[in-house]
């Protein structure tokens, strides 16, 4: 670090760049090739994931380095400080693993998490990624539609909230014997938002399986709102009626809301969201509307006084 | 430890001392050099130096207790060293804020210490630290008179519990280590508050006895 005057390109930026485009190839490589249907599929993490897509929703900027990615967690299941998901989610075991998608559907079922991979081609999707405490990244995804999976199970008309329960096992997870949070870690999107072609269930990071520490085997990720939205190590999808209670509402209703969209307007009681520090460089940028996805996510906003629904 | 030490041993300590209290800064030059400060080095620059800020702020006022109860005064020799690392971690933590953090971005910071309270607080904080910090010297003591001086760096106490506030209102939700602080601050001003009222009802019986007046306290009536 220490660099300091901002430059147009950090060092930090260009090696693990190559890296990935290097790993990229590799991936093109064997989706080529008859071989990526007949590997086995990965279970552990830093093993490469086969088959994967590019997607149109990914963004062109430099991700953020692996290493940053995988030991700058907030990860609460693990302790509160960010280096606590690196150091203790090794523990946890993600197979055999199942997510149950039940509540207001015409087919409850429960995903073997290996199906679950098989369930959809694997997208690749480099996204934003905004935290509530003002910092970012850019994390190439990889994963399928959350829409893919609830046309599964098909959403009954009643439905109009989808709620999700991520683990909570104290024998692997030293942080839910503390009472930082109401455990389980619940999260929640209106039904229209999970629906939304950009809500992703992600299953790996950078070309290989999801590293524990970023919510192992497969999490949410929401990018046009704050971080946290995006449940980790999920066990449970709810279809339901009423609006979810989700583990920061409970925490502090005040300072977090059920919606939580990226917005430079809104602030945060404690602090501003008007910009954010970009993991690996050194000055500030400013935070966009919906974290710059306004133009597919704004219209599911229309005419909601987004003071008010933070 | 010696009660009593010489002039030279003094110096020694003093010495060692000065260079201990360096190793934290050292530290973070060493880490931001070698790249070992994490992901976001400028959150983890500006919390160590806010985290050695509280540390010095609260050894220093262990010194006078710790006199107290090993009656090793030389102690009180080493405080106004204590003090000044506390102002100078303190100073360092500030330009962090506002060079490393807000790049000088003084719209965003006027607006941060107007809107956010813990901002506002760690800078009133660090305003009263000012007088405090140049005061120090054995020529201003000598200038406001000891009592005066006396006065005026009371105002710790007051530095002192803004500081905690600071960091407990910074915290997103696991507040165990601002707990802690402030426990730890706790202790070290209830033990002066007891030893005050100890010290006025000491003083009381004696007057009293001087006086040939019964003491009563008010339960007695």
């Amino acid at each position: 670090m220490m660099i300091l005057r901002p430059t147009d390109i950090l060092p930090s930026e260009i090696a693990p760049r190559a890296l990935f485009e290097k790993r990229r190839d590799f991936l093109k490589g064997i989706a080529g090739t008859a071989l990526a249907a007949a590997l086995p599929i990965s279970a552990f993490a830093g093993e490469k994931l086969p088959g994967v897509r590019n997607s149109p929703f990914s963004t062109t900027e430099a991700p953020t380095p692996y290493k940053d990615v995988t030991t700058y967690n907030n990860f609460y299941e693990f302790g509160s400080d960010k280096a606590d998901p690196a150091e203790y989610a090794q523990r946890l075991k993600t197979r055999p693993w199942s997510v149950s998608v039940e509540g207001l559907v015409k087919h409850a079922k429960t995903f073997a998490i290996d199906d679950l991979i098989k369930l959809a081609p694997l997208e690749e999707r480099i996204y934003r990624m905004r935290c509530v405490e003002g910092w970012s990244m850019v994390i190439p995804w990889l994963g399928l539609p959350l829409a893919t999976l609830l046309k599964q199970v098909e959403p009954l008309g009643s439905a109009k909230y989808v709620e999700f329960v991520s683990a909570a096992d104290k024998e692997t997870m030293p942080g839910v014997k503390s009472r930082v949070l109401d455990w389980p870690y619940v999260e929640g999107l209106r039904l229209d938002e999970a629906m939304q072609p950009l809500t992703l269930l992600a299953l790996g990071l950078y070309g290989e399986v999801l590293p524990n520490q970023n919510g192992a085997p497969v999490r949410l990720v929401v990018p046009w709102k704050y971080g946290f939205k995006g449940g980790k190590s999920i066990v449970k999808i709810r279809l339901v009626e009423n609006q979810p209670q989700t583990a920061w509402m409970k925490a502090n209703s005040h300072e977090y809301g059920f919606y939580s969209n990226v917005n430079p307007n809104v602030d945060h009681p404690r602090w501003s969201q008007a910009t954010e520090r970009r993991i690996g460089e050194f000055r500030k940028r400013k935070t966009l509307l919906f974290n710059g996805y306004a133009e597919q996510v704004a219209q599911l906003y229309a005419g909601m006084d987004l003071q008010k629904f933070f | 430890m010696p009660v009593q030490v010489s002039a030279r041993q003094l110096a020694a300590i003093k010495f060692t001392l000065f260079v201990l209290c360096l190793t934290p800064l050292a530290r973070l030059g060493w880490g931001a050099w070698d790249d070992a400060l994490g992901a976001n080095p400028i959150e983890y620059i500006q919390r160590s130096l806010g985290t050695w800020t509280l540390n010095f702020l609260l050894i220093t006022l262990a010194v006078s207790p710790a006199r107290k109860l090993t009656g090793l005064h030389w102690l009180l020799r080493l405080r106004r060293m204590l003090g000044l690392y506390a102002f100078c971690y303190a100073l360092l933590h500030l330009v962090s804020y506002l060079w490393l953090d807000q790049f000088f971005d003084w719209q965003a910071i006027a607006r941060d210490i107007l809107k956010r309270p813990f901002i506002t607080v760690g800078m009133s904080a660090f305003i009263l630290l000012l007088p405090l910090a140049a005061t120090s010297s054995k020529l201003m003591v000598k200038r406001l008179g000891g009592r005066r001086w006396q006065q005026l760096h009371r105002a710790v106490y007051a530095i002192a519990i803004l500081a905690v506030v600071h960091y407990w209102w910074l915290v997103k939700k696991d507040i165990t280590l601002p707990a802690i602080y402030a426990i730890l601050l706790a202790l070290l001003l209830g033990i002066r508050a007891l030893w005050r009222e100890q010290e006025r009802r000491r003083q009381l019986a004696r007057s009293s006895q001087l006086h040939g007046i019964p003491v009563v306290s008010i339960k007695d009536r």
